[in-house]
């Protein structure tokens, strides 16, 4: 029982979240909607909110939408006031920068920590305050220092992109599918190709060729044009990451080669119209979405205002919260579009 | 190459080369030794590469695949051989190389170059290289200030600056000229190549042919001595830094024609790629002594050395083993040829 209610809320959160969060880098945005989670009565302004933000660095193009989406999401509620520090991928800055939020005494923080591993201890210290910790996407040691996690799927990315492979090479046996990995140290990056190998396991194929780039354009250039060298022919192709990908297109164009498929990761906005307008190899991508700390405002809010989630059963808000990775392709593109980011 | 006969430069230190007779034999042996276990290197790789990957290691569009990736880390090791041999070292290429790109291709910069001619972004981004060079150089030349402090706080304010200029975001080139031009292949060498080819031939013949070389030579082995010559050490050091920051603009324009884009994260470790192809090349850390042939040996073993690799499937971690054995043996190797042959 409390598991449906649960995935039922998972799929509802994500869809919401990605019907709703980042905009804030289009222009054209439209006018703010309602979370699928903070509807009706929840959406009522309550008590005043002091919610305190910190996140890395926003060096690349989802890191960037993460916290443009959280700060979109507080600007929403009028009862909501934001604290959010400036992103760092200093360990120490930012242990310290959740310390002075711990003494300017807010009601929650949102945290998504450079180093989960390493931002336990300041996260107990929070939540030993009294104050509500809302965990994203890198998860802490201990299951004391936050009220909810809220992450993405990275295993499941992998599942999706394998699953989606296998269904459009049904019948090649003999199909040489190769990957494209982010930093291949991250145990993110290790999740996703374990994804990956198991759902092309399910159908009998396997990765073929596999190189790992570093998340950046230019590392994705060349990871890629070795690999295109590496195996004379590939029937398909799954990139780890659309910031990267920029430059495994590039590779591509300047090879010539065409005679396989591309699916993408993560689910940038420029990758999003590519699929939209359907003329290049990239097919489809998987999300993994870039408005998990808009999430961890919504929640932090119903939280501290001592309000359940109004679409499931629970009276209280759910102690962990892991978002779907759907695979995005021509037919659906619309629907994901306007969540996704700007690389 | 003869680049010890420049080292018979005012300085005096060439009499370490051959005190006795033999002179001339030993000056040449004892260059040719050093390239020919730069050679002996490659040449053995190439070897595993056709061994272990055969058709695909010799194809044409490989070797070209090769030669493109070496190009762009290519010219600003090309730079790099200057400085060292000048007696100095820039840790802020990659920086400056990121900064470049992203100066050059924003909206405005882009406007402008399709209004009038793409060359504008060529122009801008060896403009900001040169801009950074110089900072650099006078910092080190006029304000005394360490070569490795001064370019390591460009390294900071570079990268920060790009940060800022392109939000962190990745900027997508769409100048029609500026892809055409660089998607050519004159009589079948890639553009890319092409300038690599130039930059490296140039370097080349200013290094041993110029008084601008031969007093790069000069300054490099004793300023001081240098400087009761009749060298003006200061101006030289300034130049010396600015043809580098030129380098790493050239190299910027090139990763933009790659990648098609300009980035804050192009660029990342270039420093010291670049610094280790110098330093295997046989340039000694210390100055005085150069060899642009013996840098293009050491960029070419990294890059071989990692198609290799990808062509066999194998993972980026053993190849930053492999590459670190090399750089000892490769050392190791020139020394005992050099000591040999130069008796």
């Amino acid at each position: 029982m409390a598991r449906t209610a649960v995935r039922r809320l998972v799929t509802v959160l994500a869809a919401g979240a990605l019907l709703t969060g980042c905009t804030s880098n289009t222009p054209e945005a439209p006018p703010a909607q309602e979370t699928a989670g903070g509807g009706g009565a929840n959406a009522e302004p309550g008590e005043k909110v002091v919610i305190g933000f910190s996140a890395p660095a926003a060096d690349h193009g989802w890191m960037a939408a993460i916290s443009a989406a959280a700060k979109a999401e507080a600007d929403k509620y009028s009862d909501v006031e934001l604290k959010a520090v400036e992103g760092t991928n200093d360990v120490n800055l930012q242990i310290s920068q959740v310390e002075t939020l711990i003494n300017e005494k807010v009601d929650a923080i949102v945290l998504l920590p450079f180093d989960g591993a390493a931002l336990t201890p300041v996260a107990l210290k929070a939540m030993e305050a009294g104050i509500t910790v809302i965990n994203i996407d890198r998860e802490f040691d201990s299951p004391f220092a936050s009220r909810v996690t809220v992450r993405g799927d990275n295993y499941g990315m992998g599942i999706s992109a394998g699953t989606y492979v296998c269904e459009e090479l049904k019948g090649k046996a003999d199909a040489v599918v190769a990957e494209i990995a982010g930093i291949d140290s991250l145990p993110l990056t290790q999740d996703r190709s374990q994804g990956f190998a198991d759902a092309l396991g399910q159908c009998g194929l396997k990765v073929n060729n596999r190189v790992a780039a570093e998340f950046t354009v230019e590392s994705g250039e060349r990871a890629a044009a070795n690999l295109l060298q590496a195996a004379p022919r590939i029937d398909a192709i799954w990139n780890h990451d659309d910031d990267q990908g920029i430059g495994v297109n590039a590779a591509i164009k300047n090879s010539g080669r065409s005679e396989f498929f591309m699916v993408g990761g993560a689910g940038s906005a420029n990758v999003m119209r590519e699929i939209k307008a359907g003329d290049g190899l990239l097919k489809a991508t998987v999300v993994y979405p870039s408005t998990q700390g808009a999430d961890g405002i919504a929640l932090a809010r119903l939280l501290v205002q001592g309000k359940g989630l109004s679409d499931i059963v629970e009276v209280e808000v759910p102690r962990s919260i892991q978002l779907s990775a759907p695979v995005v392709t021509q037919d659906n593109v619309d629907k994901y579009l306007e969540a996704a980011f700007e690389s | 190459m003869s680049e010890n006969t420049a080292t018979a430069s005012p300085t005096g230190r060439a009499a370490g080369t051959g005190i006795a007779p033999r002179r001339a034999s030993a000056l040449l042996g004892s260059a040719a030794g050093r390239n020919t276990g730069l050679v002996l290197a490659l040449v053995l790789l190439c070897l595993a590469g056709v061994v272990t990957a055969g058709d695909r290691f010799a194809d044409v569009s490989n070797v070209l695949t090769i030669l493109r990736l070496a190009s762009v880390i290519g010219v600003v090791s090309v730079g790099m051989t200057f400085v060292v041999t000048g007696g100095g070292i820039d840790l802020s290429v990659g920086a400056i190389v990121a900064l470049s790109s992203v100066w050059a291709t924003t909206l405005a910069t882009q406007a402008m170059a399709r209004d009038t001619h793409w060359l504008v972004m060529v122009f801008a981004a060896l403009a900001v290289g040169a801009g950074c060079g110089l900072v650099n150089g006078t910092l080190v030349a006029y304000g005394r200030v360490v070569a490795f402090i001064a370019t390591l706080a460009m390294l900071a304010a570079a990268r920060g600056l790009a940060e800022i200029i392109s939000n962190r975001k990745t900027q997508i080139v769409d100048v029609p000229g500026f892809t055409a031009f660089w998607d050519t292949s004159p009589l079948g060498v890639p553009m890319l190549v092409l300038v690599f080819a130039v930059v490296a031939l140039a370097g080349w013949v200013v290094l041993n042919r110029t008084t601008f070389g031969r007093r790069t030579y000069a300054v490099g082995s004793n300023p001081e001595a240098a400087r009761l010559a009749g060298i003006d050490v200061r101006r030289h050091t300034v130049l010396l830094y600015t043809l580098l920051g030129i380098c790493c603009g050239i190299a910027a324009v090139m990763i933009i024609a790659r990648t098609t884009t300009g980035s804050a994260t192009h660029g990342g470790l270039y420093e010291l790629d670049a610094i280790a192809a110098v330093v295997i090349g046989g340039t000694l850390l210390s100055g005085g002594r150069g060899t642009i042939a013996g840098t293009v040996f050491g960029v070419l073993i990294f890059t071989t050395l990692s198609n290799v690799f990808t062509l066999n499937n194998l993972s980026i971690s053993a190849q930053a083993v492999a590459k670190g054995a090399i750089i000892v043996l490769a050392v190791l190797l020139q020394q005992r040829l050099a000591r040999r042959s130069g008796g």
